[in-house]
């Protein structure tokens, strides 16, 4: 005999935002008529949080991780115990997404060391020699769209032998002089980040050109607080040795889930790193940064 | 015993006058529905039997067939029909391109992609080995496949797999199986598969390290790209397409959530491509999509494609990328011209990146000229150029053009500009043209391809009027100095023939319109003569010297003049291959048959063509197909009909002999000789008005003596036949005696050989009946043959019934019989004191015998052995009936399997019946019934057919009533 459980979000796209409704069925098919102890369904919205190893050390990583913090959290019974008939049932619900006190709900995010997540679990419950059914399933949450008005402001650079930190002998150095522009580096999410670059002229040949996308994650405990910045992703936007004077556009989407607007609260933040970097015939690497602010509008 | 009635031919012909209208002549026509006028007899009664006069055609309705078919070919109405339909299916087809822009759809006249495609397979071929670096991901990664946008380079865990020293045809497999591959991962399910697939095989296409197979390669690879774009397309058009399916021109609206979602998170996923070469491929592939998403996708996403390949370095990549975006750009959206021009004008900007440093850097590597790296350009410009160019508007051309001349007058820009635009508008800036190729950078692209594409523009599209006669001069001057050594020549053998072909032909039309017509072309062909030779480089170049020839015959249709051109049949001599060759022949016989309108003896002509029918023959071997042979023998049957010497009979009749001698493998055109010779003596009999000379007398035979002679070497005895026969009759016309006696013996002497069956369009058919309609022809000609003073009476007669009594007749045939029953009217006809037709200055039988009556008797002799002979199978038939009569209960009773069609009762006695029954109708027309015992015999044969009853009833009837009439006029 078989059985699935599943839950259907009404939302293609399964995205909510504070104070609305997610809606949905559960869905239960079954060949013959089902004996169970109780149906029950429960939303959670939860941030995790975990200690590098390389901040702390990897004993305390392991044991001292920090207690997740709870966002919303709700629980109603679907069904009591009975019979579901054979065949397809649905058994519609809705859950109002309204926070306890003042907490906040933040946006989805998946990262290394900080995670939010909203989840709504299905349990049935059945006899002893049954075993019981569950499912899981992730729905999105988006912050409330920001108040104020995003202006965008270009951010020019320049990129030459003496602009360079962090090098060891400058006198061999090949010549190169790398101008551009972001359009913004405080970007709107649902926008890809945009901007020029333009090599002038390089003595050696450039191999490639990449964006960097980097998060950087902070979590506070007890011994004080770990900042780690990680990779999200890395796109290419030029291959070769490009056209010298020719402006090479900047161009990247953020990826969902993977980024959130910059959120800073008093245990964790997130923030997010832009990395143009410049790789060179011989393997030489340069890289400028640019933070950025990200928000939702 | 037996006499035969006298007949009064005169009196009869004017009984039996129509009295009807004729078929009016005016619009006759034996292929028309027939149209029905009562004749009541035959027209020209040659026979004079009346008896049979009231033929079917009388009374017959309009013609089954052609009333069936109601006046239409039924071909023509379904031909009619898929015309008529045809554009009704391109019209549903191309309604979804209509609602993106009316007046800026693609049309049929642009050049699709797919045509390029073979193209450039054909021609970027190598013989290095290559090498396919496949990092695949392992199945693990379709467990990130759900909603998340896991990055997809980031959950490839997979091995990399380098499959080295691939040959070219190896290396197309390859790409094939991943093609494959693809659909497959699809079908199973497995998106990501599919697109880490086509993510790793755009991936081959920043790899350039065979560059010379690279437009291959990016010709092979895009291919997948389309197959992948269309998957996804479907796929989403399906997932909106529940309720009903998804109307041509949705919107946005139409497109439900779920969908919307799908194809987000695919472009989520190709945005976050590591590589920048995959990324755009993939995005452009999946251009399309954009549609579910926004209106405005399309018209946004090409210019920031556009905009992207700057990034790409290494120019010919660029180039090629390029190319792939306004292909897709065209298909989906060709109504957005600005991106097609951004990228043209952004690949102008970074041509200068050919001559840098890594470019060189890697052509000194790679081994490869730069001429030949500059080729490799050209699919992909010319590609973007005719996108562009498609339905321009005449300032954007001129504009491009002035860019181009601004980039340091490129030649490789300006050749593809040739190409790309339209013919007019070249042809129109020809001088310009001109001007800029000579001038232009020469950089490794040679010259005389730039003068090979202006050529072909100026092949399709004239240049002013005034200008024509200059730019032919300039051209000319340029293109004698551009003779590139030989080595160069050998190098480029791929390009220099089609350039040379484009310039022979422009030249060839260039004097055309400039008038100046045979001079010039005789240079030019003598030009290519020069440059074929050496070396055999005409082997390579078939194709294009076909063409160049073809192209001269669309303009000489005056033959004279053509071959009077002294460079002409040298030309000709280039085609050394055998199929090659026979196959210009055809196509210029084919022209001469269509042009020729008056008949020649022009020596020039009739020596040139001679010539190329020679070849045409000599082609003909043991393996030729017969199909073939027949085409062949068509061309040069139309060729000897056109040759005529007027008067000049002997020469005319020497061009036979010699014609012979060339094409005796051909049998038609053998037959067709024989057919001219022998409409020759009848010429000259005519010309002499019936009375020959001495001289043409001896002419008339020497014809005669060539037909007798031809004839033999045909293998087909029915021609053999019909020949023997015609050409007799001719030579009686033209009173040689002894030629006649001989041809018409050589026909009865051949008979026996006449197989029982022939095949006749393939199938196997039996003989008889064409050998009967051969006797009768034959008896219908023997009236007006004298006999022979040395033969016995009627010498010929008995040969021939002699002949037909030995011939071994298929069984349970009665063709013997109908033979001798059809010899009583001719022997009716002889017995008379005129004959029905003569031949003019020939003495008949009548006039050798005179009534004499030993030969009356002698005839009445031979009836009477006829007549015998008939009756004695009427009896043998009857006797069958009686013998067959027990046996035929005996079959019926034991039910053993028959072989016969009919009961054999029924078949003999239906045989005898009609046998009696024509015996009956002979004797009626031609015996004298006041003969007692003739008239007895008449009535047994009427008891004897109608005892089975097998007769036809109005037949009879109307016999019946002619019997009586005729019984009571006499």
């Amino acid at each position: 005999m078989s059985v699935t459980l599943d839950i259907r979000l009404k939302r293609a796209n399964k995205v909510y935002h504070e104070g609305e409704v997610v809606a949905g069925v559960i869905l239960l098919v079954c060949k013959e008529a089902l004996q169970h102890h109780g149906i029950s369904l429960s939303m959670e919205g939860l941030v995790n949080l975990q200690l590098s190893s390389k901040s702390v050390g990897v004993f305390e990583a392991f044991y001292n991780s920090v207690k997740p913090i709870q966002l919303i959290s709700s629980n109603i019974e679907v069904a009591k115990a009975g019979k579901v008939p054979a065949g397809k049932t649905e058994i519609p619900f809705e859950f109002p997404l309204i926070t306890k006190g003042n907490k906040v709900l933040y946006e989805t995010y998946h990262g290394v060391f900080v995670n939010i997540q909203y989840t709504l679990r299905c349990d049935m419950k059945r006899s002893l020699l049954a075993k019981d059914l569950s499912r899981n399933c992730e729905f999105i949450v988006h912050c409330q769209p920001q108040k104020a008005k995003v202006v965008p402001t270009p951010v020019n650079f320049t990129i030459t032998p003496d602009t360079l930190q962090n090098i060891r002998e400058r006198s061999s150095l090949p010549k190169f002089l790398i101008r551009g522009h972001l359009d913004a580096t405080n970007c709107v999410i649902s926008q890809p980040l945009t901007g020029e670059v333009v090599v002038e002229n390089s003595d050696v040949a450039i191999k490639s050109i990449e964006l960097q996308l980097v998060r950087v994650e902070t979590c506070g405990c007890a011994e004080g607080y770990a900042r780690d910045a990680t990779e999200i992703q890395n796109i290419q936007i030029a291959e070769g040795d490009v056209c010298h004077g020719l402006a090479i556009p900047i161009y990247m989407v953020f990826p969902r889930l993977f980024t959130c607007p910059t959120l800073e609260t008093t245990n964790f933040k997130v923030e997010f790193e832009v990395n143009i970097v410049i790789v060179l015939h011989d393997d030489h690497l340069i890289t400028e940064n640019f933070p950025l602010k990200l928000c939702r509008v | 015993f037996l006499s035969c009635s006298r007949r009064n031919y005169e009196a009869e012909l004017q009984r039996c006058r129509p009295e009807a209208a004729p078929v009016e002549f005016g619009d006759y026509h034996p292929l028309k529905p027939i149209m029905v006028t009562d004749t009541k007899s035959r027209r020209g009664a040659r026979k004079g039997s009346t008896s049979s006069s009231s033929s079917s055609s009388s009374s017959a309705p309009a013609d089954p067939l052609s009333s069936m078919l109601d006046g239409t070919d039924p071909l023509s109405m379904f031909a009619a029909a898929s015309v008529s339909e045809a554009p009704a299916m391109t019209h549903s087809a191309s309604t979804g391109k209509k609602r993106e822009k009316e007046e800026e759809v693609v049309g049929p006249d642009f050049e699709p992609w797919s045509s390029k495609r073979g193209e450039i397979l054909a021609r970027f071929t190598t013989t290095e080995k290559l090498s396919i670096n496949l990092f695949m991901g392992s199945d693990k990664g379709k467990t990130c496949g759900c909603i998340l946008d896991l990055p997809v380079c980031m959950c490839v865990q997979g091995s990399q797999r380098e499959l080295l020293n691939l040959s070219q045809q190896d290396y197309a497999n390859r790409i094939e199986e991943l093609n494959q591959s693809l659909k497959e991962a699809w079908a199973s399910d497995q998106k990501v598969k599919a697109l880490k697939i086509v993510i790793q095989c755009s991936k081959l296409l920043s790899d350039t390290s065979v560059i010379q197979f690279y437009p291959s390669k990016f010709v092979l690879i895009t291919d997948i790209l389309d197959t992948f774009g269309r998957l996804v397309y479907d796929r989403i058009w399906t997932m909106c397409s529940d309720p009903r399916p998804l109307p041509d021109s949705f919107t946005v609206d139409d497109v439900n959530d779920t969908a919307k979602e799908t194809c987000l998170n695919w472009f989520f996923k190709i945005a976050s491509i590591r590589e920048l070469l995959p990324r755009l491929y993939v995005e452009a592939a999946i251009l399309k999509c954009n549609r579910f998403l926004n209106k405005t996708g399309i018209q946004e996403t090409l210019p920031r494609l556009t905009a992207m390949i700057r990034g790409i370095g290494d120019p010919l990549v660029a180039a090629y990328t390029r190319a792939y975006l306004c292909r897709v750009g065209m298909e989906v959206a060709p109504h957005l011209k600005d991106s097609l021009n951004r990228n043209f004008f952004d690949l102008l900007g970074t041509f200068r990146q050919v001559s840098g440093e890594s470019v060189q850097n890697q052509l000194v590597q790679q081994r490869v000229e730069v001429p030949e790296y500059l080729t490799l350009y050209s699919p992909a410009i010319n590609w973007i150029l005719q996108c562009i160019a498609y339905r321009a508007p005449e300032p954007l051309l001129t504009e491009m053009m002035e860019r181009c001349k601004k980039l340091g007058n490129n030649a490789l820009l300006l050749n593809s500009v040739m190409r790309a635009f339209r013919p007019e508008f070249v042809a129109a800036r020809a001088t310009d043209f001109i001007g800029m190729i000579k001038d232009c950078d020469e950089a490794g692209f040679p010259k005389h391809l730039l003068f090979g594409s202006l050529g072909r523009s100026l092949a399709c599209a004239d240049p002013p009027e005034s200008e024509r006669l200059t730019i032919l001069n300039e051209a000319w001057k340029v293109v004698t100095k551009v003779r590139s050594p030989q080595v160069e020549y050998r190098c480029y053998d791929y390009i220099c023939d089609h350039t040379f072909y484009y310039v022979s032909i422009t030249f060839i039309h260039l004097s055309f319109i400039s008038r100046s017509q045979k001079r010039e072309v005789n240079t030019v062909l003598a030009d290519i003569i020069k440059h074929m030779t050496p070396d055999r480089a005409f082997e390579d170049a078939y194709p294009q010297l076909q063409s160049v020839i073809r192209k001269i015959l669309t303009y000489f249709q005056d033959f004279s003049v053509l071959f009077s051109m002294e460079r002409f049949l040298p030309f000709l001599d280039m085609f050394q291959k055998d199929s090659v060759r026979v196959e210009v022949c055809r196509s210029i016989m084919e022209v001469f048959i269509k042009h020729q309108v008056e008949l020649t003896r022009d020596p020039v002509i009739l020596n040139a063509m001679l010539h190329i029918c020679k070849t045409m023959h000599d082609s003909v071997n043991a393996l030729t197909l017969e199909d073939e042979k027949r085409s062949l023998a068509l061309l040069i049957i139309g060729f000897i009909r056109m040759v005529s010497f007027g008067r000049d009979f002997e020469q005319q009749l020497s061009f036979c002999v010699e014609a012979r001698a060339t094409f005796c493998n051909l049998e038609p055109v053998l037959v067709q000789l024989i057919h001219t010779v022998n409409q020759l003596a009848m010429e000259t009999c005519r010309v002499m008005r019936g009375s020959h000379s001495r001289k043409t007398a001896a002419f008339v035979r020497a014809c005669a003596a060539y037909s007798f002679i031809t004839i033999p070497s045909l293998s087909s005895i029915f021609s053999r036949l019909s020949l023997y026969l015609l050409s007799g009759q001719v030579a009686l016309a033209n009173q040689c005696l002894s030629q006649a006696d001989a041809f018409l013996k050589a026909a009865v002497g051949i008979l026996p050989d006449v197989p029982r069956s022939i095949s006749v369009e393939g199938k196997l058919r039996s003989s008889e009946s064409f050998l009967l309609d051969f006797i009768n022809n034959f008896l219908a000609t023997l009236l007006v043959v004298p006999d022979h003073p040395e033969h016995g009476v009627l010498y010929l007669v008995r040969g021939l019934l002699n002949m037909v009594q030995d011939y071994t007749w298929e069984d349970n045939s009665d063709a013997k019989v109908r033979v001798y029953v059809s010899a009583l009217p001719l022997l009716a006809a002889m017995s008379q004191e005129t004959y029905l037709y003569s031949i003019p200055k020939v003495d008949s039988n009548e006039t050798l015998y005179g009534g004499d009556p030993k030969f009356l008797s002698e005839i009445n002799k031979l009836c009477e052995t006829l007549i015998g002979q008939i009756l004695d199978n009427l009896k043998a038939l009857g006797r069958d009936e009686v013998r067959q009569e027990p046996a035929h209960c005996y079959v019926f009773s034991s039910c053993a399997p028959t072989s016969f069609f009919l009961p054999p009762l029924q078949q003999s006695t239906r045989r005898q019946g009609a046998l009696a029954f024509s015996l009956f109708g002979v004797l009626l027309a031609h015996g004298d019934l006041r003969n007692n015992k003739l008239s007895q015999l008449a009535v047994n044969l009427w008891n004897l057919c109608h005892k089975h009853g097998y007769c036809e009833t109005g037949i009879s009837v109307s016999f019946h009533t002619h019997s009586r009439c005729s019984t009571h006029i006499s």
